[in-house]
């Protein structure tokens, strides 16, 4: 009786039997995928356009059409114009705000048939050629940690968050 | 056209009731002191359950009433006489783990949603897990990253809230110009409600120590999609649990098992199923599914993030599109309410297009952020009626109309998509026949 009295006096405060196990952070660099606009996440590896074209007609272009132009069974990757008087077709290169969610995406959830299958380098490799189908780097530019973050996106300015908005 | 289920009831008793609004809606407290000014208990019961016509021929005894049935089993199933059944679109062949389905509103009562017919939304599938090789991990702007594994929070202080969950893009087909030919749950059915039970996530975030600097937190599943969503840390230690329960059972497999975030009152896409990261960062991170998907893009070409609220929004389930009256009489209009901004304080309902409004009684309402369930007598006659629900919540904002949320949405937004809440218009013709319409 006096166990029980004490326990229920202990979850009254709200307090919890804190069972979490202490992760060491070289715990996560495997596990944790999050590639985020200030740079963190994104790993070690680089890749070019020129490299990724294979990536893309082997992995991606079933779906997305041969250069990133659609063919109905997943988005179109290219081209696009949030400015223009018509319907304005949302692409990569058209909405996508931030070059990192294009990693960050591909790495966790692309292909869809086989998530996480390509490497970091594959990945690097994949997205350089989608930037450069959408003019945003050149064929031999090398993408990387550092450099995928000094891509402008032309629609980077284009979202308002309304998470303030109640 | 499924024919409306319910009861017969008797017009003829009804005729000498003063209406509450046109065009046959009863409310029911008058309906109730008039059978008590009619002096007995039966007369009551007989408004409410005679029967239209006389039984002639003499009733048996039917064979299951003859045999022993079948023994206790592990676990049950609805009877194979029963219907209800979630709706499930067209698969994309390259991606069939892509896809959702929807509740059988029209064929549920009462505020919860039975687990299994809880409407479904998947990014790449239902993953199989076992939880325990599922890890919960909290890192990034924390003092201690941890791991959770399953078996121990099972043993953690728990919580029980009733809360529906709403896909943003639910009824986003009214949008359209022209009024799909639709059902409730064709066009609603995105919406659910349960009993969620588990961990109050402020207890878990608060374990591995919340960094000052940290105001967002990501939300990862464990799902091939890895499907990730960002929220405000201030939400996060507000009312948001990590729920491991539904209905009193552990979560089924497409509701996130062995453990999900639950949001409460806000888009369904951001209480992510099959949760295994909670990553408490200083700004969002800018998902896919939160930037490329479930954003609202503007006139001016802006795109609005992270509109989380459900908005207050009522339909009539009973009756509803595509399904067909069956007789003239007093019928037993039904629908649900619900507002991701607090409790539903009062729900109204037109029989001709909103011109006139009778108050319906909540018969039903099981917490805040809640399906509540409202009810109220209609008596048709045989004429054409557009019978609508307009609900208010407990901040005093009522649902609107189409028109006035297409012109507002069309004000702003180009082609909008998501957050559709207006009033539900269902058109009666003469012969019974309900349709969805715009009205």
């Amino acid at each position: 009786m006096c166990c029980v009295l004490l326990t229920t006096a202990l979850f009254s405060k709200a307090q919890t039997p804190r069972l979490g196990k202490v992760l060491e952070p070289a715990a996560l660099s495997n596990f944790d995928l999050i590639a985020a606009p200030d740079g963190s996440g994104l790993p070690a590896g680089n890749g070019t356009a020129a490299q990724g074209k294979l990536v893309y007609e082997t992995q991606c272009q079933v779906c997305h059409g041969a250069g990133g132009e659609g063919n109905g069974s997943a988005n179109r990757l290219v081209g696009g114009d949030m400015q223009s008087d018509d319907a304005p077709i949302r692409t990569v290169g058209s909405f996508w705000p931030h070059a990192t969610t294009l990693f960050d995406y591909v790495r966790r959830a692309m292909p869809a048939t086989a998530p996480k299958s390509l490497s970091n380098t594959e990945v690097y490799q994949v997205i350089a050629y989608v930037l450069h189908l959408n003019g945003l780097v050149g064929l031999n530019d090398v993408v990387d940690q550092r450099s995928l973050l000094k891509i402008k996106m032309p629609n980077s300015e284009g979202f308002i968050d309304s998470s303030n908005i109640r | 056209m499924t024919k409306f289920p319910l009861q017969s009831q008797d017009s003829a008793l009804t005729e000498s009731l003063e209406p509450s609004a046109a065009n046959g809606l009863i409310n029911r407290r008058q309906l109730l002191s008039l059978s008590l000014k009619s002096a007995t208990l039966a007369g009551t019961a007989s408004i409410l359950n005679s029967a239209a016509s006389a039984q002639s021929s003499g009733l048996e005894i039917p064979a299951w009433s003859k045999t022993p049935g079948r023994g206790a089993s592990d676990y049950g199933s609805p009877s194979s006489f029963t219907t209800a059944k979630r709706m499930s679109g067209n698969p994309n062949p390259f991606y069939p783990g892509g896809g959702a389905s929807r509740s059988p509103l029209h064929q549920l009562q009462g505020s919860i949603t039975p687990s299994g017919l809880h409407f479904e939304r998947h990014h790449a599938g239902i993953p199989a897990i076992d939880p325990a090789g599922h890890k919960l991990v909290i890192n990034g702007l924390v003092n201690r990253p941890l791991s959770f594994d399953y078996e121990d929070l099972l043993q953690y202080p728990m919580i029980s809230r009733v809360h529906f969950l709403e896909c943003s893009g639910n009824s986003g087909a009214l949008f359209g110009n022209d009024a799909p030919d639709g059902s409730a749950q064709s066009i609603h059915g995105l919406v659910s409600c349960s009993e969620w039970t588990g961990i109050k996530l402020s207890s878990l975030l608060e374990e591995a120590g919340i960094n000052p600097s940290a105001t967002w937190i990501s939300a990862v599943g464990a799902d091939a999609a890895s499907m990730g969503r960002s929220l405000p840390l201030d939400k996060a230690l507000d009312d948001v649990m990590l729920a491991l329960f539904q209905n009193g059972e552990p979560l089924r497999p497409e509701q996130g098992y062995p453990m999900r975030l639950f949001v409460p009152g806000w888009e369904g896409n951001v209480s992510v199923k099959w949760l295994t990261q909670l990553k408490l960062t200083s700004a969002p991170s800018q998902f896919r599914d939160e930037t490329s998907k479930y954003t609202d893009t503007l006139k001016n070409r802006k795109s609005r993030q992270f509109s989380f609220p459900m908005d207050v929004k009522s339909i009539i389930t009973s009756p509803s599109g595509q399904m067909k009256l069956s007789r003239q009489g007093v019928y037993e209009l039904s629908g649900i309410a619900w507002s991701g901004g607090g409790r539903i304080t009062q729900v109204e309902v037109s029989a001709d297009g909103g011109k006139t409004w009778a108050m319906a009684e909540i018969d039903s309402q099981l917490g805040e952020k809640a399906l509540a369930r409202f009810r109220i007598p209609w008596d048709w006659t045989g004429g054409e009626a557009v019978l609508q629900s307009r609900a208010t919540d407990s901040n005093g904002i009522v649902q609107p109309t189409r028109d006035a949320l297409i012109a507002a949405k069309n004000q702003i937004n180009y082609r909008p998509f998501y957050h559709y809440n207006a009033i539900q218009s269902w058109a009666v013709n003469r012969t019974g026949e309900v349709s969805n319409v715009y009205a």
